[in-house]
């Protein structure tokens, strides 16, 4: 029983950490999915979004304010940033840059990347900020079955609250509204799209807007967990596994990715580590993202890419 | 928000074009390169030390004019806390000034066993303050290694000495549980061989736990010392490693109290991040804590008041900025030395390492730097290039750190033979001939 209940834990954790992950891909896939762009820096936005958002958080908490609207000011401070930066990069990053392939499109990304995280450390500092958003503590749950209890952490089910939210959302905006309709046609060719009518600068921002806002949501999470910092970009390295699992192009499967590799990695560490010497679980998650690549390139939800030859 | 607008302002200036100049060597300097960190996932730590090194050179140059007439030039190169950087850092700066390198401080284990061979080769001491390899305090295998105050194998041997006391004797750590929660590189390694010996001894279990670098993700680590309940776990973290295992403690119950962290594991950025959580987690001491002496008296009067200090006034006296200022007293002390032999004028690395194989700081002399209350005595030998094993345990109360214990002293008994074979297998495996210390002076 004292077995059982250890692998329900470290499953249970696994799968709330692969969520928190998720929130972090969604980004990438939001902008591949409207633009075919792979973004290297949406880490560094998360970082910046939060930098943002704790700094001006401090400082209206410092004036006096109460905590409720500095918090609601302070988001909506962080919210003004990440749509500056949405309008910089499509200004003079992507939008010059338009028609050119996929890979000069990465390329400018790791420039755009080591550009947001110098800026937003010089202009809002390189400590480390603590945020608490969110409750830190945890539930034991099914004390009474097993020696203990469950261990299942409050912000993580926050977490997978603010994905589950968040996923619906964005499919409501990409199925259900004109813009959303827009950003898939651009998606699939922009010089078709601009030829309709369809203002490609103008989606574009929308789109870098939409991963900023997304990106301002995961600081929140992932910036009460750690403290806003600069190690909030390495989570863009967590993403990546979950996006090749889930495949870039599809929102539910960067939640399905998150949640395979949060399990994989907890339960490979706890079980498979010990006797390999342990600290196997960053890399064990590129396993699992390798094992799905070679049985499907495009992920598990992936759109599955046919040319013409 | 004046912070902010500052640091807009530095960066309008840095897209405006500005260049930063280069320093240019004049021939009564004595160069010494700051290898640095305040960029990265380490910068949180690596700042506050690097800005109480630039301070203190600072220091010597505006109130004495230079360590006997002869001017500090330093210029710091970035690392990023990775091995390449440093060692390409290292390679940029080592000839610089007009005899070179006086020494080099990489602040990271990675990168001293990475220069370990090439300042041998180059003649430049690498001096590793509470770091560093920890077999490398036999100095008549590693001439130009010095790891100052403390290597971790000391600091193993301390932290075990402090969980015997509160125990009530080190009889009591027969059968007890002590987990290592580590950095996966060379740094957190450093510590398992003593550990290793010190459970042997003693009879406790010891568990390595390696957390991969840099740490934010560490819930396995503890959902596993949760189910294992350990009697206590070390800490050998560096950067967000600390302060997000005190809040993966916090989220698995695990007592904070029962957690020690090596001296590079007990500033301010570890615990801070962790709120109330962190309050009652423990850490060694490398010597000092956190406070202020006399020294920071004179870095206040003769640098800030003339604007030329490196942080917020504020920062001055935290725990890592103390140990930069120590550092950099260390290295300035040991070129002090050496010229009361190669006379007072700009030294090459080979005369800097003379003068730190033959440094002795008394209580007195202590008290005379003004750093009276941070350190003890330190006596730098041939075959001790450690000079000094103290420590003490401090503890966060939630504002600030209370020192708990009084001091230990490492046991040499345990620590010596370690030293002995390991070095003296590198020596074999380098071809290294032992130098005779009875005979050097």
């Amino acid at each position: 029983m004292i077995a059982l209940g250890q692998f329900l834990e470290v499953l249970i954790g696994g799968l709330m950490s692969g969520v928190l992950y998720s929130l972090v891909a969604l980004g990438f896939v939001l902008i591949f999915k409207a633009s075919g762009v792979f973004n290297y820096a949406q880490g560094a936005m998360v970082l910046l979004a939060g930098l943002a958002l704790v700094r001006a958080l401090d400082l209206l908490v410092a004036n006096g304010l109460p905590l409720w609207v500095a918090v609601i000011l302070a988001i909506g401070f962080a919210a003004v940033i990440m749509a500056a930066t949405a309008w910089l990069i499509e200004r003079f990053v992507i939008g010059p840059l338009v028609n050119q392939d996929g890979l000069t499109l990465f390329m400018s990304t790791i420039g755009v990347t080591f550009v947001i995280e110098g800026a937003a450390e010089m202009i809002f500092g390189s400590d480390v900020y603590p945020l608490r958003l969110f409750p830190t503590d945890a539930w034991f749950l099914f004390e009474g079955l097993f020696p203990g209890g469950i261990l299942v952490n409050k912000l993580d089910v926050w977490g997978a609250l603010i994905a589950g939210v968040l996923v619906a959302g964005l499919a409501v905006f990409f199925q259900r509204t004109k813009t959303g309709r827009a950003l898939r046609a651009v998606a699939d060719d922009h010089l078709a799209a601009h030829s309709i009518g369809i203002p490609i600068s103008w989606i574009w921002f929308v789109v870098w807007l939409v991963a900023g806002l997304v990106a301002l949501v995961a600081a929140t999470v992932w910036g009460t967990k750690l403290g806003v910092q600069f190690s909030i970009t390495f989570l863009a390295l967590k993403a990546l596994p979950v996006l090749i699992i889930g495949g870039l192009t599809s929102i539910p499967g960067a939640i399905v990715g998150g949640l395979i590799v949060g399990a994989g990695e907890k339960l490979a560490e706890v079980y498979l580590g010990p006797s390999i010497g342990g600290g196997i679980e960053y890399w064990f998650a590129y396993v699992l993202a390798l094992a799905v690549l070679l049985l499907r390139p495009q992920g598990l939800f992936g759109e599955r890419i046919i040319e013409r030859v | 928000m004046a912070s902010i607008a500052r640091r807009l302002l530095i960066l309008a200036t840095a897209l405006g074009g500005a260049a930063l100049s280069a320093p240019a060597a004049a021939q009564n300097e004595q160069f010494i390169p700051i290898l640095s960190y305040r960029t990265g996932p380490y910068a949180v730590n690596g700042a506050p030390y690097a800005n109480g090194v630039v301070d203190y050179y600072n220091l010597i140059n505006e109130r004495d004019g230079g360590i006997n007439g002869v001017k500090i030039l330093i210029e710091e190169c970035e690392t990023g806390y990775a091995t390449d950087k440093g060692v390409e850092c290292y390679e940029r700066l080592k000839s610089k000034g007009p005899t070179g390198a006086a020494f080099i401080n990489p602040l990271s284990t990675g990168i001293t066993f990475a220069l370990t061979e090439k300042t041998a080769a180059d003649k430049i001491p690498i001096i590793t303050m509470g770091y560093g390899r920890a077999d490398s305090k036999n100095g008549a295998v590693f001439a130009y290694n010095f790891p100052l105050l403390g290597t971790y194998w000391s600091a193993a041997d301390i932290a075990i000495q402090h969980v015997a006391k509160e125990l009530g004797g080190f009889d009591k750590l027969k059968g007890k549980k002590i987990s290592l929660l580590y950095h996966d590189s060379p740094y957190g390694k450093e510590p398992i061989p003593m550990l290793q010996v010190l459970a042997q001894k003693y009879g406790f279990e010891f568990t390595p736990i390696p957390v991969t670098h840099p740490g934010v993700e560490q819930k396995s680590q503890w959902l596993a010392i949760r189910q294992h309940r350990p009697d206590y776990v070390l800490v050998w973290g560096w950067g967000v490693m600390n302060s997000t295992a005190i809040k993966e403690a916090a989220a698995v119950a695990y007592p904070r109290d029962k957690m020690i962290g090596v001296w590079w594991s007990g500033a301010e950025p570890d615990v801070t991040p962790a709120g109330d959580q962190a309050s009652g987690y423990k850490s060694l001491m490398l010597q000092h804590g956190a406070g202020k002496f006399p020294a920071h008296a004179d870095i206040e009067k003769y640098v800030y008041a003339k604007g030329k200090g490196s942080t917020e006034p504020g920062k001055i006296g935290e725990v890592l900025y103390n140990r930069g200022i120590t550092n950099a007293m260390l290295g300035v002390e040991a070129i002090r030395k050496a010229q009361e032999k190669f006379g007072k004028q700009p030294l090459t690395g080979e005369q800097v390492r003379w003068g730190l194989e033959n440094l002795i700081l008394t209580d007195a002399r202590i008290k005379e730097l003004g750093f009276e209350g941070m350190l003890k005595p330190v006596s730098i030998s041939c075959s001790d290039h450690e000079g000094a094993r103290y420590g003490r345990v401090q503890q966060w109360d939630g504002k600030g750190w209370k020192v708990i214990s009084d001091w230990y002293t490492a046991d040499e008994s345990l620590i010596e033979p370690l030293v002995a074979d390991v070095s003296a297998k590198y020596a074999a495996e380098k071809k290294i001939k032992p130098r005779d210390c009875a005979k050097e002076t």
